[in-house]
């Protein structure tokens, strides 16, 4: 971690750091800030909230939200869920894994997004959502990211 | 009198390609030095017609829809502004069937109005339980809540009253109203839409059920991968300033833990833990919140609660039937080809949900089987369509209604594989706690996958599995797992073959 990233939750968790409950919205800000949660955090915030380590690892692990290793370029969610199933979430999940294995992009799966009428649902780094994802779709949204980058 | 458009901001039209219709409209507006105000609505929830585009003209507010954003220019030219004809002109949509055939209650104003805008919350009715509890004795709020009947709408159907009237008769200072919005069950989408849609009724129904128990701080539990939901009461509770007095609720968002949706594992989550479930006694009710007396309901409960303040018990307890009481906003997802909210009263049968609203499966092969309820809810066979909309009767089916989620797949279905599934979700889910849940979620998948491969006596293993399962975990993600599992064995037999 820089001396950039370390004043960064140094000042996140002094600012959160009275509220009751406090350690998930300070995990919370740190990995938006950081875009992961690297171990060095974890001595930092266990003498703040005055936690041990294992208490703020162990709830780091936990979560499916929290990584602990810098993602991608891009984070793509392919909904696997029930609903999506339904529509066909397999198949396209099978094309995701196929279509990115040698990019830099990370895909994961997600179990819903509450898009369960208009399956298969994609959500790419949180807040972009797209509905009725065929492959072919995809591959196009994926290129999208390509030319943006 | 300037004209105004509604596009909506709902996360279901965002994915359909709300955002870049709104971008198209303001290009081609500019173009034509065309003036008008848009306004970002939630969704009324017919998911096939998102992005929904709708403008108020003397004869109501005229649909049309699904509009993408290569359509605006020929919008423009039909003259939509004012309602001109065009290939996609709905019509007013207050009188579209699938609404008129509604009857909305909780989710009347979502997809109507400005969600962060608290004068046109109130202007739509909004804000008249608040003020009538304000004058009552807390007692008899709780009575009212009470003799409505309403039970809890995250699944469990617990009468909401009696939960206040614990936390009301408990003897301490500091109390808390919590709200889970965890909606983590796939099929599920009505908090969502009523977060994204209609946020200050859901902070009214909480600020009553503040003056109701004594609590002063309310906490909504919100899944992280709702975004766009909490933004929007992230705004409008902004937007609400003191609106609600002394009552202060906080946002909290949760982190991808499908079992957080337990009450007590979402207490844990809330305290900064790892949402492992609690022992049960004591009741949240008793013990919750950092040990305090917590109420804790779902969206739809606390939103619905201000309707039955302001148009009083009697008018929710009417609706319905048997024990059912009031309207519950179901959720058609899925394989169906008119996917979305559907707010009814109870007493409906699934098969005119199915059909009658859904219009069958979305891809035109014959329905074959239905989840409702969730990843924990079983799984449907036509020969059951005719049940009502009622929890009782779908206990005595061995189903559940749960939070009236309902997921249609066709004769594609492979439902060992659904079966399997079940298990395979709980195994990656389950909290730990509990050895049934634990343990017997990863058996479980071992077990399906030994009859897939043909040893047929492995089925009474499996039976005997749910059997501990069911009777042993500590919550409904153990205990609850078998209802899909001896569902698909039950009624589709033939795919563990």
């Amino acid at each position: 971690m820089t001396d950039i990233s370390s004043d960064i939750v140094q000042s996140i968790v002094a600012a959160k750091r009275e509220l009751p409950g406090a350690l998930l919205p300070i995990l919370h800000d740190i990995q938006h800030a950081l875009g992961y949660l690297p171990g060095e955090v974890v001595p930092l915030i266990a003498k703040q909230l005055n936690l041990s380590r294992a208490e703020v690892h162990g709830v780091i692990t936990y979560y499916h939200h929290f990584r602990q290793t810098p993602p991608g370029s891009h984070v793509v969610h392919v909904c696997c869920a029930e609903a999506c199933q339904a529509n066909g979430s397999e198949a396209l999940a099978a094309h995701a894994r196929e279509r990115l294995k040698d990019s830099d992009l990370t895909l994961e799966p997600v179990y819903c997004l509450g898009l369960c009428s208009i399956g298969p649902a994609v959500q790419i780094d949180e807040t972009t959502l797209h509905a009725r994802v065929t492959p072919e779709k995809f591959d196009a949204l994926i290129g999208a990211l390509g030319e943006r980058s | 009198m300037s004209i105004t458009v509604y596009v909506p901001g709902d996360s279901a039209a965002l994915a359909l390609g709300a955002d870049e219709v709104v971008a198209a409209l303001t290009a081609e507006a500019t173009k034509l030095g065309s003036g008008f105000r848009i306004v970002r609505n939630g969704s009324r929830g017919l998911f096939w017609l998102e992005p929904l585009v709708e403008v108020v003209t003397d004869h109501g507010r005229i649909a049309y829809g699904p509009v993408t954003a290569a359509d605006i220019p020929g919008l423009f030219a039909a003259n939509f502004l004012t309602g001109g004809n065009h290939p996609l002109h709905l019509g007013n949509i207050e009188v579209f069937p699938y609404l008129a055939r509604q009857q909305r209650v909780t989710l009347r104003r979502t997809g109507v109005i400005d969600p962060r805008s608290l004068g046109d919350y109130q202007a739509h009715g909004g804000g008249k339980g608040l003020d009538l509890a304000r004058n009552l004795a807390p007692a008899d709020i709780v009575r009212m809540v009470t003799d409505s009947g309403l039970r809890g709408r995250g699944g469990a159907a617990f009468p909401t009253g009696i939960k206040w009237k614990t936390v009301l008769d408990a003897s301490t200072t500091q109390k808390y109203i919590v709200c889970n919005a965890d909606e983590g069950d796939s099929g599920t989408f009505s908090d969502r839409m009523q977060m994204e849609g209609d946020p200050c009724c859901l902070f009214e129904g909480m600020a009553i059920a503040g003056l109701a128990a004594g609590a002063n701080k309310g906490y909504i539990y919100v899944r992280s991968e709702y975004p766009h939901a909490i933004a929007t009461l992230n705004a409008a509770l902004e937007a609400a300033g003191d609106w609600l007095g002394e009552f202060r609720i906080e946002v909290r968002k949760a982190a991808g833990a499908y079992v957080c949706g337990e009450e007590t594992a979402m207490l844990e989550s809330i305290e900064g833990k790892r949402g492992i479930v609690r022992s049960k006694p004591p009741l949240p009710a008793i013990s919750g919140l950092f040990g305090q007396p917590t109420v804790i309901n779902n969206v739809i409960t606390f939103a619905s609660v201000p309707d039955i303040l302001a148009q009083g018990a009697s008018f929710y307890r009417e609706m319905g039937v048997g024990r059912s009481r009031g309207t519950l906003p179901f959720q058609l997802a899925g394989n169906i080809k008119y996917g979305g909210l559907v707010e009814v009263p109870f007493g409906l049968t699934l098969r005119e949900l199915l059909y009658d609203f859904g219009g069958g499966s979305r891809s035109g092969r014959p329905l074959r089987a239905v989840q409702v309820g969730g990843p924990l809810g079983a799984y449907l066979p036509e020969s059951q369509f005719d049940t009502v909309l009622d929890y009782e009767a779908f206990a005595a089916v061995g189903a559940v209604l749960g939070h009236g989620g309902i997921v249609a797949f066709d004769d594609t279905v492979d439902m060992a594989k659904q079966a399997r599934y079940a298990m395979k979700f709980c195994a990656l889910e389950s909290c730990g706690k509990c050895t049934p849940c634990r343990i017997g979620s990863t058996r479980g998948v071992e077990i399906i996958d030994r009859i897939s491969a043909g040893q047929i006596d492995q089925i009474e293993l499996l039976r005997d599995l749910c059997d501990t399962m069911t009777h042993g975990s500590m919550c409904a993600m153990g205990s609850m797992t078998p209802y899909p599992v001896l569902s698909s064995l039950n009624h589709f037999p033939e795919d563990f073959q």
